[in-house]
């Protein structure tokens, strides 16, 4: 643990965190928009549309709504900051060649992600309901549900990978996220299995949900509850939520490359990566938004299942 | 710093459209503006769905005793700087219910308006232009 931030490392770290993932991820964005407008027959905005988005929104007015609790409303954008630039730290860390030694990493890394993605919801309904606006608690009750609902099949499909490192090496190396690389690293990636298959499925659904696309935008329904959650925001907290959005667009998909994927240890995995962005985007694109009702039913009564079959797979070795 | 702001309000410009008891022709036209055939996006223009996100009103209809205080409110909720843009005969200068019981004027008498589009609808290219005339006094 001492070496763990150190020296060069903390301030790569650092510039990584809070510069590099942000304008990744507000470049993604910007492919969001463009293969969108495409899809649409339309032209799409120029690349530089979320920077001045950002920008703008930066040095607008910031509105605190009467009866709010200021400090609450004004902090929870940034708790999902933190978690993100932490859950990019971890992959970082667990990426870089440096953990496959396994000496820097600690035991409950998958653990500590899993609680470090569940800030962002969090802060999303925390805010919201700060906000003292109705609009806003109906779409702060629906996060809920939908983090209820995407976060069972999300564990099992974590545990995939686990199940399978644990049976040939031991639990503490599966817990870590190095520990998965290394394994694939040695014995090939765990996508290539039938239970891979289904976790990846699993997984990228629960990006959909994650990230508030189309299927699954139920929490901040824009033409419906007028943005839902975000509906108080203004100003620089709204371009902090924007931007931890644009964090978790590249985070998530990095995160299905590292724990199923074969890790990012090779030129392959920008290529994965744009190929899950191109397949988010694409089932945003043709999906018309579900009622949280029928959202909840599709991932407990039908990704859950699916969930254990794949984990019972996984036992069996396949 | 000036800069940088007026750049980013003239590239991303959000609206929210304020429906003020307008026919429909005019609202029809806007959301015209976000169609694949006109598509605003390309110069950042998105509709959003609160007047938090709002950089400029398009305020539609003629205003009348019921609506002029919603538009009062909308506007007072939209963080400054903001745009006004009356879309519409009806939002510039009352048309046909210039003289009716109900009406209280136009727009320009009770907020700051940036740019009128006459017209019963307007063309969305007069939409289009009006908004970069409008930007273009920032």
């Amino acid at each position: 643990m001492s070496s763990f931030l150190s020296g060069w490392r903390l301030v790569i770290a650092f510039i990584g965190t809070l510069i590099v993932v942000p304008v990744a991820g507000l470049i993604l964005n910007w492919v969001d928009r463009f293969v969108s407008a495409r899809v649409q027959w339309r032209k799409g905005p120029p690349f530089y549309q979320p920077f001045a988005d950002i920008l703008k929104l930066l040095l607008k007015q910031t509105i605190v709504p009467q009866g709010a609790s200021r400090t609450v409303f004004l902090l929870s954008p940034l708790v999902g900051i933190a978690g993100m630039s932490l859950v990019a730290l971890l992959l970082f860390f667990s990426n870089t060649g440096l953990v496959v030694a396994q000496k820097t990493s600690f035991i409950g890394d998958i653990i500590v992600l899993l609680y470090l993605l569940a800030l962002v919801p969090l802060s999303f309904i925390v805010g919201a309901s700060a906000s003292r606006n109705p609009v806003a608690a109906v779409g702060a009750s629906r996060e809920m549900t939908l983090y209820l609902g995407y976060e069972l099949p999300f564990v099992l499909a974590l545990l995939v990978p686990i199940v399978k490192v644990a049976q040939r090496w031991d639990v503490a190396s599966a817990l870590r996220i190095g520990g998965l690389v290394a394994y694939q690293q040695q014995y090939g990636p765990f996508l290539y299995s039938v239970s891979g298959v289904i976790a990846a499925v699993i997984i990228l659904f629960t990006i959909q949900a994650k990230l508030g696309y189309v299927p699954f935008d139920i929490p901040e329904a824009e033409q419906e509850i007028m943005s839902g959650v975000l509906v108080e925001y203004s100003g620089a907290p709204l371009a902090a939520f924007r931007i931890t959005r644009a964090m978790m667009f590249v985070l998530l998909p990095l995160l299905l490359i590292t724990v199923l994927w074969g890790g990012i240890t090779d030129w392959w995995a920008i290529l994965k990566f744009l190929l899950i962005v191109v397949l988010v985007v694409l089932m945003k694109n043709t999906n018309p938004r579900l009622r949280i009702d029928q959202a909840l039913g599709f991932f407990w009564f039908i990704l859950a299942p699916l969930g254990i079959i794949a984990v019972v797979l996984a036992f069996i070795g396949l | 710093m000036k800069d940088l702001r007026l750049w980013g309000l003239k590239k991303s410009p959000w609206v929210y459209h304020v429906a003020a008891a307008s026919c429909n022709n005019c609202d029809i036209e806007i959301l015209e503006l976000l169609t694949p055939r006109y598509d605003v996006e390309r110069f950042g223009v998105v509709l959003v769905g609160s007047p938090r996100h709002a950089d400029a009103l398009l305020v539609t209809g003629v205003i009348n005793r019921k609506s002029l205080p919603r538009v009062l409110e909308v506007y007072e909720q939209t963080p400054k700087p903001c745009l006004v843009i009356a879309i519409g005969t009806c939002a510039c200068n009352c048309h046909i219910f210039r003289n009716s019981y109900n009406a209280v004027g136009p727009y320009d008498k009770h907020i700051p308006v940036h740019a009128y589009i006459p017209g019963c609808p307007p063309k969305p290219e007069a939409m289009i232009m009006g908004v970069v005339k409008a930007l273009s006094k920032l």
